[in-house]
């Protein structure tokens, strides 16, 4: 199926509050591999100068999968999941997320195109705290790949 | 970890300290379970195969994390990393074995910005091919 360029735009209502655990930041840093100690030790983040443990660069995509999924469910979109594969994520951080964050996310697309049966989706989200601090922008592109 | 990089001492240029990575079927079931991302592909290869894949590949996000550990290393604060984006122009095909794949990341500073901040491009392959490309990142060293 075509995307429709109309969808370009349109915004979703606010997520759900995401609650940052420390026990979540430390296993998705263990699940990367990463031993860095500003992910598990609150005196090793407090001496770089943050207030509590902070989330390796691409932890928000644990955050804001959710919101994204919003966007693939919506019947207009009609993307098939099983034939979706990643294109491009870009993040933006306007300061790192950490510990006992309050995130709530806003899904909006950014574009829509349509190449050699393939369609593909960009979908900007917006991840700020729940009393309205910016927090991160996540911008990824999903490749709904035509059945051949 | 390494003591944060002094910017005077940064240039275009300048290396980051090479990463080299192995990512089994192990990791892939800790970075689904980790993540929240459950898709089939990442460790079913009978449903990798029947959507047209070559066997089972790794989570882009999993391979954009692990190259995002080149720069944070680097910068001594992960949170210097303000901007990472990448381009998936190849997957990573995780084998059935014990070795896995293997992911090569490399980074060089390639402009100085504004305000102490510099970017890095990175270069990341798996079995010599580019799996990443215009992966870029924005570190703030000031």
């Amino acid at each position: 199926m075509t995307l429709d360029a109309g969808l370009v735009g349109r915004s979703y209502p606010p997520s759900a509050v995401y609650e940052v655990g420390r026990e979540k930041i430390a296993e998705f840093a263990t699940a990367i591999g990463d031993p860095d100690p500003a992910y598990r030790d609150q005196a090793a983040a407090r001496a770089l100068g943050h207030p509590d443990v902070i989330a390796p660069p691409t932890f928000a995509i644990v955050v804001t999968m959710g919101a994204g999924s919003v966007v693939l469910d919506d019947p207009d979109v009609g993307i098939d999941y099983s034939r979706v594969v990643h294109g491009e994520q870009r993040f933006t951080h306007h300061r790192p997320i950490r510990a006992g964050d309050r995130l709530v996310c806003t899904a909006t697309i950014d574009a829509v195109r349509s190449v050699a049966g393939n369609d593909m989706l960009t979908t900007r989200v917006d991840v700020s705290t729940d009393d309205g601090e910016p927090v991160c922008t996540a911008t990824s592109m999903l490749v709904g790949r035509g059945a051949s | 970890m390494s003591p944060r990089p002094v910017l005077a001492d940064v240039e275009k240029g300048t290396e980051l300290p090479e990463q080299v990575h192995r990512v089994t079927r192990a990791d892939l079931v800790r970075y689904a379970g980790a993540s929240g991302d459950l898709n089939v592909i990442h460790w079913n290869e009978r449903v990798a195969l029947e959507v047209g894949l070559p066997g089972v590949i790794a989570h882009g996000m999993l391979t954009m994390g692990l190259a995002a550990r080149s720069v944070t290393a680097w910068a001594g604060d992960p949170g210097a990393l303000v901007e990472y984006h990448v381009r998936f122009s190849r997957p990573v095909v995780v084998p059935d074995d014990d070795a896995g794949a293997e992911v090569v990341v490399r980074g060089r500073v390639s402009a100085l910005l504004e305000d102490g901040r510099v970017r890095v491009d990175l270069t990341v392959t798996s079995g010599g091919d580019k799996v990443l490309s215009l992966a870029r990142a924005v570190v703030d060293l000031s």
